[in-house]
């Protein structure tokens, strides 16, 4: 691991980020088993150095839009785990008011983020669509979504890339490919080795980088928004790592050979940064356990909070189909 | 009255036969094949002009036309390869775009069936219920495209994955122009196709313009075959006015996919030198690249090069000419004699009955 | 008195909304150098610059998820679909993402999709259809059907205004077999009203898009011949539908036929013969019938085309049917 010049307090913030990220997620997975989660529960552990990687690169400015192994993206933006928690009870205070569930959900004027829905792909022309308005409006912002292996399959990926290439849009498709679509591994998906050979395919830069690496993702990205910045158009960057847990909470991977998740094991992005941090003297073990211990209590606080919060009422159903006062703009205030 | 036969035989040489032998490593057709690929490349031709210049003007079509002139080497070099005269087992299949009118007579229509079908008449391939190149005929092993181009790359995948699932060595041939391919269609198609190494020649026929949308502005590559990398597939760019570079490219392509080594994208380079359908003109094409693309006619070419070989002569070919002219005479004739549809007509084929 | 046709008035609308408002592009095939494939957008590349009229790659789906992206950011983009045919291209795009995106978090999507629609002029099955009914049955969508150059002028401006996604479909036959004086202030015409063309005391006709004329016609025979007055009503508008207009005619009349170009099953004419029977059965003094293409794809042969679709005389036989009771 290399630091690209980044300074101490960055470091250690991103590390925070990693740690919180798994333990959101640690805390779901408890709920999910305890049968308070309604509906599907998607984790991202050994993954969580693209998410938190990626969103660490971006200016608060820049478009951000999540897929569902990106919760911790959403943190870097400043979503709160209450948020998240909220959204996976299906609460009324929830950024969609219990319309929908997960990450579902963005808000662009207070936090340049837009929400996905569950078809693969469609997040692609949707960003290159909101950089290129961006553009016209004279504003400086590049935009950066995700996908997975399996997504790059479908249809948008293509149509909403070579767009991007086509009108030169600063787009930063950030391809996590964590070996496995559901039960479908790699080599069933597609015929390269590495999806970065794509990039050439639709005559943009592309580069394949370590996921679990944070800081090679977090260059690898700053590389991509200059290029952008410099209206040289979008960027593939592939970020390889392991899905560590099944497709969703109720899959048991059987369909994933065993050797595989044990060596991934030992390649898993918080152990990474923590020996890294740990060598170059930026933290001590026992200061970076202590920031498990600090994030602990206000997020057991968060999830009790969301547990106690209201169900949205009955007539919520009927609401914000159309424009109608509450519905004018995201609801959700994001303080 | 029964339908004229066409007067030349249905191209020989695909029944499992060789193509042709190979010189320095390029399939080189024999002589019929030679003389076979000038006719149909004649013939398309001239059939087009008919149904573009004559009967669309004289107000005789209803509906558009879309013709492929300059780009008949495309499909001539590469239906050359098309297995034909089996069975279900043994033949290849097709699935041609609107630029493909040769891909149509090299399977077995004939001129007169191709106007009745643009005529929209009940005899017709599609009895009057869809116009111009919406044609397909399994007995001829083609696949009707439709309008929403890119879908049928998909199709095509499919029809090739029966022929891993059979266990035989028949190829699909799939047709479209580069804009298809900007189609989230054509990535889904080709990403399947790669992945289960199935047995499709992609051929596209990069004419330059989509509608008025000029290539530079539907890909950021130079050249659609350097996408074939992205899907693990090998991929080649030739002269598309080169009716023999198109035979060869297409016969390796063939080759590889009867040995199971999957799909190839093939890109052919030619260009659109007519609108994009009859009532449009083209006039944000730069009229020096009509120039300079009709100094390259894929048929006076391959003419040129027939008649340096002493293949044919000049007067074969005014021989040949006249022989087509006065089968579309015929063919018009006929067509123009078979009966509309009934209205009630309508109703029927929605479903299995 | 200068006329303008149908596609001039569309043409204007845009022209004056792009004028007026730095927000609103148009993205598309062949819409910049082509200036569109039926001439909507002619001039306006050289008018507005590429950055504002777009000629993209053949992406139906790109073109509408990028429209909602841009929407997202505060745009006002307008997605062409060279057919309308076209646009299940990008069915997942309009049903999943932009009529959705408000109700779960708030985010409208201020976009406008449209193309030509609708047969008569020997398209064939992928250049005739009529698609509404696919996103009169999503929520969140609206679509409108202008059926006069009036109307098609104030609804593009309604539509490229409204906060809500909407689907305005044009009538590719009416295009420039239409045109009227139109009026030289901005004006709009709202969504979910209905505008009744002719009034009558006997029956009413409910109608949309280019069925609007061959409606007229029977109605004009029907008092010609008859007596018979006939009330007909252009919805304009069939997400939302203007339930108000068409029930108060229902009542006023007690006959109610439906005349579509759209196929029979799933028609809009089922879902109003269902509103009036549940709001107004008692003021009913026959069934409510109606007038439809059959259940088959728009054929090409140009008898084929005439059996498929609704004309006057078919109109003129249901009218006299329900007339009777």
């Amino acid at each position: 691991m290399k630091n690209p010049g980044l300074p101490r307090e960055r470091l250690l913030a991103m590390h925070r980020f990693l740690r919180l990220t798994r333990m959101v997620e640690e805390k779901l997975s408890v709920l999910y088993r305890q049968g308070q989660i309604l509906g599907g529960l998607y984790s991202s552990l050994g993954q969580e150095a693209i998410s938190v990687g990626t969103a660490c690169a971006l200016e608060p400015t820049d478009l951000l839009a999540p897929m569902i192994r990106n919760i911790g993206s959403l943190l870097v933006r400043g979503v709160t785990p209450r948020d998240l928690f909220l959204q996976f009870l299906g609460r009324y205070d929830a950024p969609t008011h219990g319309k929908d569930g997960t990450l579902h959900f963005g808000n662009v004027p207070r936090r340049a983020l837009i929400g996905p829905i569950s078809h693969l792909g469609t997040l692609i022309p949707v960003m290159a669509g909101a950089a290129l308005a961006a553009r016209m409006r004279g504003q400086d912002r590049v935009a950066l979504t995700y996908i997975g292996d399996g997504g790059s399959s479908t249809g948008d990926f293509h149509e909403g890339l070579n767009l991007a290439a086509v009108l030169k849009i600063p787009l930063i498709l950030v391809v996590e490919n964590n070996g496995y679509a559901y039960s479908t591994p790699t080599e069933r998906q597609f015929r390269v080795e590495s999806l970065a050979a794509r990039g050439p395919a639709y005559g943009c830069a592309s580069e394949s980088v370590d996921g679990t690496d944070i800081l090679t993702v977090h260059a690898a990205t700053r590389r991509a928004l200059e290029r952008g910045r410099r209206g040289e158009g979008p960027t593939l960057l592939e970020c390889r790592a392991f899905r560590m847990r099944g497709h969703a909470e109720h899959d048991d991977m059987r369909y994933v050979p065993p050797g595989l998740l044990e060596a991934w094991k030992d390649r898993d992005p918080i152990k990474r940064f923590e020996a890294f941090l740990a060598e170059e003297g930026h933290a001590t073990p026992a200061a970076m356990a202590a920031v498990a211990d600090e994030l602990a209590a206000p997020l057991e606080e968060a999830a009790r909070e969301a547990q106690e919060s209201p169900y949205p009422p009955p007539e919520e159903t009927l609401k914000g189909v159309y424009r109608e006062p509450g519905y004018e703009e995201p609801w959700w205030p994001a303080p | 009255m029964a339908r004229p036969v066409s007067a030349v035989p249905k191209p020989a040489g695909t029944k499992r036969a060789e193509t042709g032998a190979a010189t320095e490593g390029r399939l080189a057709p024999g002589d019929a094949a030679l003389l076979t690929m000038l006719h149909y490349m004649k013939l398309t031709r001239a059939l087009e002009y008919r149904i573009e210049r004559n009967l669309y003007r004289q107000g005789k079509i209803v509906g558009g036309v879309y013709v492929g002139r300059g780009q008949e080497a495309i499909s001539v070099g590469a239906a050359m390869h098309i297995r034909r005269g089996g069975d279900e087992s043994h033949d290849d299949i097709v699935s041609p775009s609107h630029r493909d009118m040769a891909v149509f007579l090299m399977q077995g229509f004939t001129p007169a069936l191709v106007l009745a079908q643009y005529m929209g008449r009940r005899t017709g391939p599609t009895r009057g219920r869809d116009g111009n190149m919406h044609m397909g005929d399994l007995r001829h092993r083609l696949v009707a495209f439709i309008s929403h181009l890119g879908d049928s790359i998909p199709v095509a995948a499919g029809t090739a994955l029966t022929f891993r699932m059979h266990g035989t060595d028949q190829a699909s041939f799939c047709f479209f122009g580069e804009g298809a391919a900007s189609r989230g269609d054509w990535h889904e198609g080709i990403n399947f196709a790669a992945v289960m190494k199935l047995p499709v020649i992609f051929i596209c026929n990069n004419n330059q313009y989509a509608y008025s949308t000029p290539v530079s502005r539907q890909m950021a590559v130079r050249h659609l075959s350097e996408r074939a990398p992205g899907y693990g597939i090998p991929g080649e760019t030739a002269d598309g006015n080169d009716v023999l570079e198109v035979y060869d490219a297409v016969g390796r392509a063939v080759a590889r996919a009867r040995r199971g080594e999957g799909p190839t994208l093939l890109e052919f380079v030619t260009f659109r030198m007519t609108g994009h359908s009859a009532h449009d003109d083209a006039g944000y094409v730069p009229k020096a690249l009509f120039a300079e693309w009709e100094r390259k006619d894929p048929i006076r070419r391959f003419e040129k090069d027939l008649l340096g070989r002493r293949l044919v002569d000049a007067a074969a070919l005014r021989g040949m000419e006249a022989r087509i002219e006065a089968e579309l005479d015929e063919a018009v004739a006929w067509a123009e004699a078979q009966p509309y549809p009934e209205p009630r007509e309508c109703l029927v084929g929605v479903y299995h009955e | 008195m200068a006329l303008t046709t149908y596609v001039e008035a569309i043409r204007q609308g845009i022209w004056e909304e792009m004028e007026a408002d730095e927000r609103v592009f148009i993205l598309g095939e062949d819409v910049g150098i082509y200036g569109g494939a039926f001439k909507v957008t002619e001039g306006m590349l050289e008018r507005f610059g590429e950055l504002r009229v777009i000629d993209t790659p053949i992406s139906e789906s790109a073109i509408v998820g990028a429209a909602i992206g841009a929407a997202l950011m505060g745009m006002r983009p307008i997605a062409e679909m060279q057919f309308i045919d076209f646009i299940s291209c990008a069915f997942d795009q309009i049903t999943n993402f932009a009529a959705k995106n408000r109700y779960r978090w708030g985010a409208g999507v201020p976009i406008v999709i449209r193309g030509p629609s609708g047969g008569g002029v020997h398209g064939g099955p992928f250049h005739s259809q009529n698609p509404e009914m696919y996103f009169v049955h999503t929520p969140g969508l609206k679509v409108v059907a202008p059926a006069t150059a009036h109307d098609a002028k104030g609804l593009i401006k309604a539509a490229i205004r409204d906060e809500d996604p909407v689907i305005y479909l044009e009538h590719k036959y009416l295009y420039r077999r239409i045109k009227e004086e139109l009026p030289k202030e901005d004006y709009v015409v709202p969504i979910g009203r209905a505008a009744t063309r002719r009034e009558g005391r006997d029956l009413t006709i409910l109608t949309y898009g280019a069925m609007l004329y061959p409606s007229l016609e029977a109605a004009e025979t029907l008092s010609r011949e008859q007596g018979i007055e006939t009330e007909v009503i252009d919805l304009r508008s069939l997400l939302p539908l203007d339930k108000d207009a068409l029930l108060t005619s229902a009542r006023k009349t007690g006959k109610v036929l439906v005349v579509h170009e759209d196929t029979r099953t799933g028609g809009i004419a089922g879902e109003i013969a269902a509103i009036v029977n549940e709001e107004v059965f008692d003021y009913l003094d026959g069934p409510v019938l109606r007038v439809t293409a059959p259940d088959t794809p728009v054929p090409y042969s140009p008898p084929l085309e005439e059996f498929f679709l609704p004309n006057k005389d078919k109109i003129l036989a249901a009218a006299r049917r329900l007339a009777a009771y």
